[in-house]
């Protein structure tokens, strides 16, 4: 997994509620390999028209959205379906960082296994860094995952809270099959237990 | 005496195999279901060289992408989706867990499978890399979906991190009224707490009404709390539980049966149990619920009026309201009833059991479609079953397609998939854009009301005609 320790980034702001992950990843890409790369697929039907042609009015189409490594967003981002497909499309195009209110649940857990920072902050700090994007198309934000800060664009600095586990896996790119199968012993001993304790489970039928 | 326990907290400890050093607790998955989609995390294991740690506690049925005009693998066209049919079944016998293939009576959607079969039973973890993973929740078991490194992560080790999640308690209290199914309780709820309502909770559904519905619309309840933001919806277990498990083919049988009920019986949070979040409805007041935009929280009674921009008073939540309405094609104000609809589609996880194939055959007797209909059901005995009772035929006399089972356009990967600005009446779980495929409108909606938009090519009130039977 790819560490997160600094980054400074174009900003883009997408000011919509409840964008799920079927937006971000349509379903009928979900098959494609992930060894080819998902960044294609990201926001697939906003980018492109059905003949494939770009679709301009499209946030990330515009001039301004080129190199975007922050998305800053609106409450529930990633809500809906469990697809990774929808990290692996935002990681692929560049994006890594999101900041919204809320997200969903699964998406949440599914960024931290391909390095991508996600930050809750206020609805009310959300609106008001669109808005200052929406006044400086192109603008960059510079966020330091270990001091915990981010630098807005017009050069305010905001605090942010993260789980202390998550931010040591992000800093270190720490993979996290590696680090459970060192809990081998612990988990053979409950296994033992729990088959003894639940017979009616592994009864042969 | 030890502190009363809600059943989440049972469940959760019973399943905690050890906590790291930021309170992270690493659980036992007792049960890992799986499907043609979970052929990523297969790739990912090889890659590791590592190995499925516990066959016999995984089962799987290719549900996703299979074709519903037919189990034969050869009219699956998509190459894609052939290659990861054919993987599950390649990772099946390689890896050596069970899999309900499409030759199988016992394929279908499988979170319809995972109960039908017992598979799923009260006081388990069940995990499966799918969000409607919660539905398995009707019977008290923790169940809740995960990404694909996750599902790696639970061939390897049997085992997933979580944080502790909040619990909210929901009772549902009084009688549903006719024309009422479980599927308007729950987009009710949504409606009212919002999509993220419960983001970061397990809910625990209680009161009169849940305990007086059967084991399918308890299905149909628990499947949809993802849809307001929850990991994991519960019900616990009672003597409709218990009913419905005994006989499946993987519930326990004699004294190992004992065994069981005994353990289940002890799971039901206990008298005083202290939730961190509690909400009431009155079922008396529920009437039949449609959605009109793009999450399911916006959804109203089908009697309702879709809203009028010009009366928001906040310019953002102003802006999102026209831009949803320019998607769906609707106006503003408009009533729900005076929206005409192209397809309707009946099945899924949601609502593809045999109790909602009756109700929507109870209103399909009553004429013909006048737009195309489709029903899956969800699951290859779920087909049989109806077709023993000669529901098939109701379908069919109607103008209904009887098709085979699977995901099908609920999900829309199988390439039954609505044209750009169809829309449809269906009983899926999402109405997102571009869900049922690109530009296409969906509205959410129960068996009965989507059979009922059938007959008349527009979405109705069920409730008088159900007056006129």
């Amino acid at each position: 997994m790819q560490p997160f320790t600094t980054l400074d980034a174009v900003a883009v702001p997408l000011g919509i509620p409840n964008i799920d992950t079927d937006q971000i990843a349509p379903a009928r890409f979900l098959r494609k390999s992930r060894a080819d790369g998902f960044g294609q697929y990201l926001f697939h039907d906003q980018r492109w028209d059905p003949q494939g042609q770009v679709i301009d009015d499209f946030i990330l189409n515009q001039p301004s959205s080129q190199g975007v490594g922050v998305l800053v967003t609106d409450r529930n981002f990633g809500c809906g379906s469990s697809r990774e497909h929808a990290v692996w499309c935002l990681v692929d195009y560049g994006i890594r960082c999101v900041m919204a209110p809320s997200f969903g649940d699964i998406f949440y857990q599914n960024a931290i296994n391909h390095g991508l920072l996600l930050i809750r902050q206020s609805e009310t700090l959300c609106d008001a860094l669109r808005a200052m994007l929406q006044r400086h198309p192109g603008a960059r934000m510079q966020i330091d995952l270990a001091a915990q800060r981010f630098t807005d664009c017009e050069g305010g600095t905001h605090e942010f809270d993260i789980e202390d586990a998550r931010k040591k896996r992000l800093l270190l790119g720490l993979d996290e099959i590696g680090l459970t199968l060192q809990y081998e012993s612990e988990i053979t001993a409950f296994e033992t237990k729990f088959r003894a304790s639940r017979p009616w489970l592994f009864a042969p039928r | 005496m030890s502190r009363p326990q809600t059943m989440f907290e049972k469940i959760w400890n019973a399943h905690l195999i050890c906590e790291d050093a930021d309170g992270r607790s690493l659980l036992h998955v007792s049960r890992h279901l799986a499907h043609d989609g979970s052929w990523h995390a297969f790739t990912f294991l090889e890659a590791r060289g590592l190995k499925l740690r516990r066959p016999d506690q995984m089962f799987a049925t290719p549900d996703h992408g299979v074709s519903t005009l037919s189990h034969d693998l050869a009219q699956i066209t998509d190459p894609d989706q052939i290659r990861v049919v054919r993987a599950l079944d390649a990772n099946a016998a390689k890896h050596g867990f069970t899999v309900f293939g499409l030759d199988d009576t016992r394929q279908g959607i499988i979170h319809v499978v995972g109960p039908e079969q017992g598979l799923t039973q009260p006081g388990l973890l069940i995990v499966c890399g799918d969000s409607h993973t919660s539905t398995h929740g009707a019977l008290g078991a923790l169940a809740f979906g995960i990404g694909a490194s996750d599902v790696c992560h639970v061939l390897a080790t049997q085992s997933i991190w979580q944080r502790r999640p909040r619990t909210l308690r929901i009772t549902i209290d009084g009688r549903l009224p006719a024309g009422v199914t479980s599927k308007d309780v729950i987009l009710a709820v949504i409606a009212r707490i919002g999509a993220n309502g419960a983001t970061g909770h397990v809910i625990e559904y209680a009161g009169s009404a849940v305990r007086a519905m059967t084991m399918e619309q308890r299905l149909t309840l628990c499947n949809m709390s993802i849809e307001a933001g929850a990991r994991a919806g519960l019900v616990a277990p009672d003597e409709t539980t218990y009913a419905y498990l005994q006989g499946r083919p993987y519930a326990p049988k004699g004294e190992m049966w004992d065994q069981a009920l005994a353990h289940w019986k002890t799971l039901p949070s206990d008298e005083g149990a202290v939730f961190d979040r509690e909400e009431h409805f009155d079922a008396a007041t529920l009437a039949p619920m449609v959605t009109w935009g793009n999450s399911p929280e916006e959804a109203l009674p089908v009697t309702g009026h879709v809203p009028d921009p010009a009366t928001i008073a906040d310019s953002g939540r102003r802006e999102a309201v026209e831009s949803t309405l320019e998607y769906m094609g609707l106006q503003p104000g408009q009533a729900l009833t005076d929206t005409a609809i192209d397809y309707v589609f009946i099945g899924s996880c949601t609502n593809g059991r045999i109790e909602d194939l009756r109700a929507a055959a109870a209103i399909a007797r009553r004429g013909k479609v006048v737009v195309p209909a489709m029903i899956s059901p969800g699951s290859t005995l779920v087909k049989l079953a109806a077709e023993a009772e000669g529901l098939h035929r109701v379908f069919i006399e109607a103008g209904f397609e009887w098709r085979e089972s699977g995901c099908s356009m609920c999900v829309g990967m199988n390439g039954d998939v609505l044209g750009p600005g169809l829309r449809s009446a269906s009983t899926t779980n999402r109405n997102f854009r571009g869900r049922q495929g690109r530009d296409s409108r969906t509205h959410l909606m129960s068996p009965a009301m989507a059979a009922a938009a059938a007959l008349a090519g527009r979405i109705v009130d069920i409730r008088p005609l159900l007056e006129e039977a």
